[in-house]
Order: C-alpha cells, then sequence, then structure tokens
C-alpha cells in the first residue's frame, strides 16, 4: 500500500489495513467518519502553534498523534475540546445516525455535548473532591436539590467493570496516587457516554505495566466502537498501539501512515525531517569511587516521598542511571546531592571526606555539577543574563570579579565562547536568559556545569521535554564527561533513555533504591512498580 | 476563682457569646464562600461598613427593618460584583482590590452619610431589632435568654450555617464551587464556567458580609457610627482559616470569638482595678492568634486561591 508520507490536506481516514479489513464485513465503502479537524490554526503571540492541520478520524480507530514537544500536538486537541478559541479552523463531527455538526470553537460544553472526552496530561480534578464528586461534576443539575446518586452509582460501577478500569469512588482525590488519578480522568469521559476520547500522553506518569493495562482496557473499549486519538512522543507504544499515526511537526501535519506499515526509521525522519540516531553507547571504564551514600536516610512530608537507607557508590568514568516512576524519591535524592537537604540519617563521602550532610557551597566545592529537574525553575536565573548565569555558580573567581566588581569583559568572552561551544542559541549573551528556549536553557546549564569539570554530575531528568537534537546532544556531552573521568549519576523516569545511556541500572521505587543486573524492560518494570525481581 | 466559674455559669454570659458572635458567623460565611471558589475578598471590611450604613439608611428611610436588611444584601453584593470583576474576568491582584474596596467602600459610606445628614452631631436613631419573645420557649431557664430571646437577625445567621453547609456540601452547586477554587481545569473541562461560578460566589458571600454589617445598626446599636465596624472584617478573614472553609466549624470560630469577647468584658469589671482594661481588651485577639497558630497548621487551603485563571491560556 502506498504510504501517504507528505503533507495530505484531506487525508483518506482509516486506510489501515486493520480497519479496512473490519469494513468490509459491513460495506465497501469508506470507514464512516467520526470526526474531521480542518484547518486548524492557532497563534500564541509570534508563534503559531498550529498551522492548518486536517485530521480525520474513523470510528472504531485508534489515532496515534506523534510529534516533538511543541509541535501543537496538545494545541491541536485543546482546540478540538474548544479549550483554546481556534483562530481559523473547524471540528466536524458525525452523530452514529450520519448527521454532522460543526462545534462551535471555544466551547468546551459543546465538545461535551458531542460526546467527546479528553483525558489531559496534566490532570483537570479537583482533588479536595471525591472520585465520584468529580465524575459527576457538571453532569447534574447545579441547583437541583435532591441528588440521587444511586443511578449514578450503578452507572460508575458497571462502567468500572465494563472498562476494566478500578477507581475507588469515594476517596478523596488527594489521596490517590498517580495511576488511580488517570483511571478517574478516563472515566469521567466515559461516564459522559463519549465516542471519541483523546488521551494525551496517558503513560507519561505509568509504569510500564499500568500502562500495558490501560492500552488493554482502551483496546477492548475501541472494539466496542470508541475512537480514540492519543498523543505521545513514545515510539515504542505507537507502534504498539495504534492503527494509524499522524505526525506534526513545527504546528504542521508532516505526514500520515498506516502503523502496519511504519518503523522508528521513518517515523524519526517525519518527527523531526530529517534522519537522526541517538547517540551509540560505549562502555564506560569504572575508576575510584567519586561518591559514596552510606545509608542516607529522609523523613517523608506532606509534600514529598523521603529516602530510606539509600546506598550508592559512583565510580567515575561511569554513568549510573536511575529509574523509576517520578515522586519515588528521586527529587529528595537530588536534593541532598544538591546540598539543598540534609539527610536524617547516614552519610555522604566524597573526595575522601566523609559528611554528615553537603550545603549548596560544599557541593560545588566538591566538585558536583548540578543539572537540576526543572530547568527553569532551578536551573537559572531566569531574570538574569546568558553570560552572568554562565558564571552563577562561580562569582569569587578572579576571572569574573575583581575585589568585588564583575569583569564584563572577561564575562562576555566566556560567554561568548561557552554559547559558540555548546551552541547555545538565542538572542544573544546579554539578553535575559528567560528568552532562550528549555533546550537552550538545558544547554546554558550544560556548559556552565561541565567547564568546571566536575568530579560528579547529577543529570536530573536532563532531556525531559527536549526535541531529539538537543536531546541526542545532551546525551553526547554526558558520555563525553564521563570518559573524561567524571562519575554521573542520570535520574530520568524514561526507562528507554537510562537503558541508552547507563552503565548501571537501580530502581527507585517507594524511597528505596536497588540495583538491578538486568537490561529488560520487564523485569526493570516489576522493580518500577515495587515487585521484587 | 469562683468568680470566673459564675461568669461560665450566667446564662447573660452565653447569651452575650452568640449576640458578639452574630456578625462574624454573617462575615466568616461570606468569607468561607468566596475563599472556597477561590477568591481572597479583602473588601470584607468595607463591606461590612456598606451594610451597616445601607440597613441603617434604608430602615431609617422607610420604617422597615426588613426592607434594610435586603438593602444590606443588595449593595453588599454590588460591591462584591465590583471585586469580582476586577479579579476574577481581569485577574488582578486579590489582595490589591480587596484592600481598595474596604478603603472605597468606607470612605463612599461616610461620604454618603455627611452628604445625607449634614448637620446632625448625632446620628438619627431607628427602632432595631427586638429580642424574640416565643411563647414557653423563650421563659425556658437559661436556654430562653441564651438562644430565644435573641434578635431576628442572630436566628437568620445560624440559618445561614444551615443553608451554606448545605449548599457546600449536599448541592451540586457547593461541590462545583469547591471544584473551582481548588482547580479551575477541572470545572472547564467538565463543561462549566469558571467565571461565572466565582462571580457568583463572591457576590453571594460578599452579600453575607454585609448583613454582619447591618447586624451592627439594626440590631447590636439603633444607628450608624464611623469606626463601628472595627477590624471584625479582618478577624472573619482570621476566622475562616481557623474553620478550615468549614461552615460548622466557622460557626463554632465565631462562637469561641464572642466567647472571648464576653469574658473580657467581663475580666474587666471584675479585675479593672488590678490590671490595665486595654490587657483584656487584647484577650480575645490573643487568644484568636494562638487558636489560629494551632488551628492553622493544618489549614487545607484551596489550592487555587488567589490565582487568576484565564480560558485558553497555556
Amino acid at each position: 500500500m502506498a504510504l501517504p508520507t507528505t503533507p495530505v490536506p484531506h487525508a483518506l481516514p482509516g486506510s489501515g489495513a486493520t480497519l479496512l479489513a473490519s469494513d468490509n464485513r459491513h460495506e465497501m465503502t469508506k470507514p464512516s467518519p467520526v470526526l474531521s479537524l480542518r484547518g486548524m490554526t492557532k497563534r500564541f503571540g509570534s508563534v503559531l502553534a498550529a498551522d492548518h492541520i486536517d485530521l480525520e478520524l474513523a470510528r472504531g480507530e485508534v489515532l496515534a498523534l506523534l510529534g516533538e514537544n511543541g509541535a501543537g500536538k496538545t494545541t491541536l486537541m485543546n482546540m478540538l475540546f474548544g479549550q483554546y478559541t481556534a483562530d481559523a479552523g473547524s471540528v466536524h463531527v458525525w452523530h452514529e445516525d450520519g448527521a454532522e455538526i460543526i462545534l462551535p470553537p471555544g466551547q468546551p460544553q459543546a465538545a461535551i455535548e458531542a460526546k467527546i472526552g479528553m483525558v489531559h496530561q496534566h490532570f483537570t480534578l479537583a482533588e479536595n473532591l471525591s472520585v465520584i464528586d468529580n465524575i459527576l461534576l457538571g453532569t447534574e443539575r447545579l441547583l437541583h436539590l435532591n441528588r440521587n446518586r444511586r443511578a449514578a452509582r450503578a452507572k460508575l460501577e458497571a462502567l468500572m467493570i465494563h472498562s476494566g478500569l478500578e477507581a475507588p469512588l469515594d476517596r478523596k482525590v488527594r489521596e490517590l496516587s498517580v495511576g488511580e488519578r488517570q483511571r478517574v480522568e478516563i472515566l469521567k469521559a466515559l461516564y459522559r457516554d463519549v465516542r471519541i476520547l483523546v488521551l494525551d500522553e496517558p503513560t507519561a506518569v505509568l509504569t510500564p505495566q499500568e500502562a500495558d493495562t490501560l492500552f488493554a482496557s482502551v483496546r477492548s473499549m475501541v472494539e466496542n466502537g470508541l475512537s480514540v486519538i492519543f498523543i505521545s512522543h513514545k515510539l515504542r507504544e505507537v507502534l504498539a498501539f495504534s492503527d494509524r499515526i499522524a505526525v506534526l511537526r513545527h504546528g504542521k501535519k508532516t505526514g500520515e501512515m498506516v502503523t502496519a506499515d511504519a518503523d522508528t526509521h521513518s517515523i524519526i525522519r517525519m518527527m523531526i525531517g530529517e534522519e537522526h540516531d541517538m547517540p551509540e553507547r560505549t562502555p564506560g571504564t569504572p575508576r575510584d569511587s567519586v561518591l559514596k551514600l552510606d545509608g542516607v536516610s529522609i523523613h517523608p512530608t506532606r509534600e514529598t516521598r523521603g529516602l530510606s537507607d539509600v546506598t550508592l557508590d559512583l565510580k567515575g568514568g561511569e554513568i549510573v542511571g536511575i529509574a523509576g516512576v517520578s515522586g519515588n524519591g528521586q527529587s529528595a535524592l537530588a536534593r541532598v546531592l544538591s546540598g539543598l537537604l540534609a539527610p536524617n540519617a547516614g552519610g555522604i563521602e566524597i573526595g575522601g571526606e566523609r559528611l554528615a550532610a553537603l550545603t549548596p557551597r560544599a557541593a560545588l566545592s566538591h566538585g558536583i555539577g548540578r543539572i537540576p529537574e526543572d530547568r527553569h525553575h532551578d536551573g537559572i536565573i531566569s531574570a538574569l543574563s546568558v553570560s552572568e548565569n554562565l558564571v552563577i555558580e562561580r562569582l569569587g573567581d578572579a576571572d569574573v570579579q575583581r575585589a568585588g566588581f564583575l569583569r564584563r569583559a572577561s564575562m562576555a568572552k566566556n560567554a561568548e565562547a561557552l554559547s559558540a561551544a555548546y551552541d547555545v542559541r538565542g538572542p544573544g549573551i546579554h539578553a535575559r536568559s528567560a528568552l532562550l528556549s528549555g533546550g537552550n536553557i538545558q544547554k546554558l546549564i550544560l556548559a556552565r556545569v561541565l567547564e568546571t569539570h566536575p568530579n560528579v554530575i547529577l543529570a536530573n531528568q536532563p532531556t525531559r521535554g527536549l526535541d531529539f537534537r538537543a536531546a541526542a546532544e545532551v546525551s553526547r556531552r554526558l558520555i563525553a564527561a564521563r570518559d573524561a573521568g567524571a562519575g554521573v549519576i542520570l535520574i530520568s523516569e524514561d526507562l528507554d533513555e537510562v537503558l541508552s545511556l547507563a552503565d548501571r541500572v537501580l530502581v527507585m521505587h517507594a524511597g528505596e533504591l536497588t540495583e538491578t543486573e538486568s537490561r529488560d524492560r520487564a523485569s526493570i518494570g516489576q522493580l518500577m512498580a515495587g515487585h521484587a525481581a | 476563682m469562683m468568680d470566673i466559674l459564675q461568669i461560665f455559669l450566667s446564662d447573660s454570659f452565653w447569651a452575650a457569646s452568640l449576640r458578639i458572635a452574630t456578625p462574624l458567623i454573617f462575615g466568616v460565611l461570606g468569607a468561607l464562600l468566596c475563599e472556597r471558589s477561590g477568591v481572597l475578598n479583602l473588601g470584607i471590611e468595607g463591606i461590612f461598613v456598606v451594610g451597616a450604613m445601607m440597613g441603617w439608611l434604608v430602615a431609617y428611610l422607610t420604617g422597615s427593618l426588613w426592607l434594610g436588611v435586603i438593602a444590606a444584601a443588595l449593595s453588599g453584593g454590588l460591591f462584591g460584583l465590583f471585586h469580582a470583576i476586577l479579579t476574577v474576568p481581569l485577574g488582578l491582584s486579590q489582595h490589591v482590590s480587596g484592600l481598595g474596596i474596604t478603603m472605597f467602600a468606607t470612605a463612599l459610606m461616610s461620604f454618603a452619610y455627611r452628604t445625607i445628614f449634614p448637620q446632625v452631631a448625632t446620628p438619627p436613631r431607628i427602632e432595631p431589632f427586638r429580642a424574640l419573645d416565643i411563647p414557653v420557649l423563650s421563659d425556658l431557664p437559661f436556654l430562653g435568654p441564651v438562644l430565644f430571646q435573641q434578635t431576628a437577625l442572630t436566628w437568620l445567621a445560624l440559618l445561614m450555617v444551615g443553608l451554606v453547609w448545605y449548599l457546600m456540601d449536599r448541592t451540586a452547586l457547593g461541590v462545583a464551587i469547591k471544584a473551582v477554587g481548588d482547580n479551575p481545569d477541572a470545572v472547564n473541562a467538565q463543561g462549566l464556567s469558571v467565571m461565572r461560578l466565582r462571580i457568583g460566589a463572591v457576590v453571594a458571600g460578599s452579600a453575607l458580609m454585609a448583613l454582619g454589617g447591618a447586624f451592627l445598626t439594626m440590631s447590636a446599636f439603633d444607628a450608624f457610627f464611623f469606626g463601628m465596624v472595627n477590624g471584625r472584617g479582618w478577624i472573619c478573614i482570621a476566622l475562616v482559616i481557623f474553620a478550615s472553609w468549614q461552615p460548622r466549624k466557622a460557626l463554632l470560630g465565631a462562637l469561641l470569638f464572642g466567647m472571648f469577647d464576653a469574658l473580657q468584658v467581663r475580666l474587666q469589671t471584675m479585675a479593672g482595678a488590678i490590671v490595665p482594661g486595654q490587657v483584656f481588651l487584647m484577650v480575645p485577639y490573643v487568644l484568636s492568634i494562638i487558636a489560629l497558630i494551632i488551628a492553622a497548621r493544618k489549614a487545607d487551603y484551596p489550592r487555587a486561591l488567589l490565582k487568576p485563571w484565564f480560558k485558553g491560556q497555556r
């Protein structure tokens, strides 16, 4: 079958083999469309986030919407659901009986009435309400005094059995795990009898097992006539789970293909416009210990999970990957190593010196380079310029200040050199660093950290939200730093990233760190879910 | 020691506690409604003044106390609408807008008073709400004076506690208000209007606050004086945290403050010769701060409080 890999203005929906097969049984014509987006356009300031995007969805189809961060996937879906008002374009929906309606822009209520449901990447749940209140929100008449919940509850219980998505109806949402919250989000949509379900990066916060369970549930619902659009940038699940793939890049649709005919290379080419390979991992050559954690424990607080008895021996010249679902103690570990949090028990040995706790100053003086998780918030001071941010961790150095006065000329020279070496692009070295894109901010941080030649590099989610090229660049830099003798701690919730970079793999679950010899996704997934391997 | 025990056993002490608590009950319920929807209303102090002035003025002009009560609620709601428009669709700082409303309302009421009564030295008096006289109940020992010889406005306040509780806990509207104060995106995604819910809650809450002011001129006293609100609005802002945004705890908090206040008056007369009276005046505030410190540690703020929400913003 010919593949439409170039922009197709009005691509025929469901040219997929599976779909044709099933439709042939019913009728010999095209599968019936349920949704058609035409010429959807949205501008945020000077950024054209969506540029005349057309998209069609057939009944009973799973369409994967693929693209790098900022490609316009979420923007497009938010226009579909009426949360953003489209600047141009129209949304057509076909009812069961074939009647076509055009949704008014900017009205979620209209999308809901057209039986479209959306599960947002950032959950839209009121945490102070119970699960059932969240699900029923907006479905009841507001001033109806006598609420009859028995019928609603019965319907929900039937739904839960039918879909295999369980949630504790009477618990407050704030008490639920992320996996449970996601099930509530989906139940919320199903309760309104949606025919079209949009899932925005549904697996971002799930363990591999939870993701598999989710896909199995969605699959069974699709067989009952549900149509699904799911947004992702994980190629593996897109290939495993979708019928058809549409790719967005820079706000434009760059191609569509049937999943059965797609492979990783062709998809990546459509996503980034060129062939691209992630850097190959070469085995590291571990040297002497550079950092030891010995039974480090942190008491949990209301906001963050603690650590229990974490022991780690980091050698120079190796990358230790810490896998795990976010919120299992990774941020506590990162804060301990950054000198922001003093352990309640245990010790830290660095450069032959044994300490009870690090301070930010001690972390720097002992050569710990820190690449923080939230690069916008913790990585830079956005009101300061690029050149200032580049020296912010070594303001005392002789080339930065003399007698307390900044040496602007020397700082500018430093910034020019580093910007060139690390390919930091932006409005210039004197511009506020807030004006840089996420990828360039990360390159700025890398430049600052690596130029001091740290013994230990703490890289916390270093490629999160970066596009392929920027992510590959970060990976290459980390490998180079390792080969130069640094010990790298890579914390990532992307298991593929850990597997592709790390010399040793550790799994963090519920504040405990477990080392595993395995390189097998399934058995590491077991550890991530807290099951002993 | 015996004297203090005597205070707690006297019906007049408990009757006074409830009476002092009444404006606070209205105020805390009003603040609770606003804040549950995610909007802090520091206009409360000024809205108290509006309620006191407008209630009294309309009662004076029409001779009808209940018309005065309605006028107080409506004018309070109007100032609430002003605050809501500034903070909800326009998304301005809730602190600045609220304080502005307080100063504007207070000044406007003084101006109106001076304009309407240019020549008077003492404000004209109205016939205030009288104590209820319910057969049998009002004559009960202890309970009679404490509960059944209060004025109609005190009963209205208690009724409002039940009403607000029922609204928040038992109706879909209440659930929606709580949701919009926790996560407006959730409300929007379910097809409800964040703007309407918030504006509605702020207007209704402000109307309740104004009733607290009306109680002062139409029940506790019989005329409007400058400075008569005297920080009661601010107390309500603190009490709503103490109450953890729950109507029943709001009643408890208001009653506690009323008790402290009633207690300090009696202690002053007992020990006024030894200790300066100002020390006792301080008592309710000091005890409130202590109660607040204990309660606020566990306070469960509405997560979206103070955060403006705009449709379709990323």
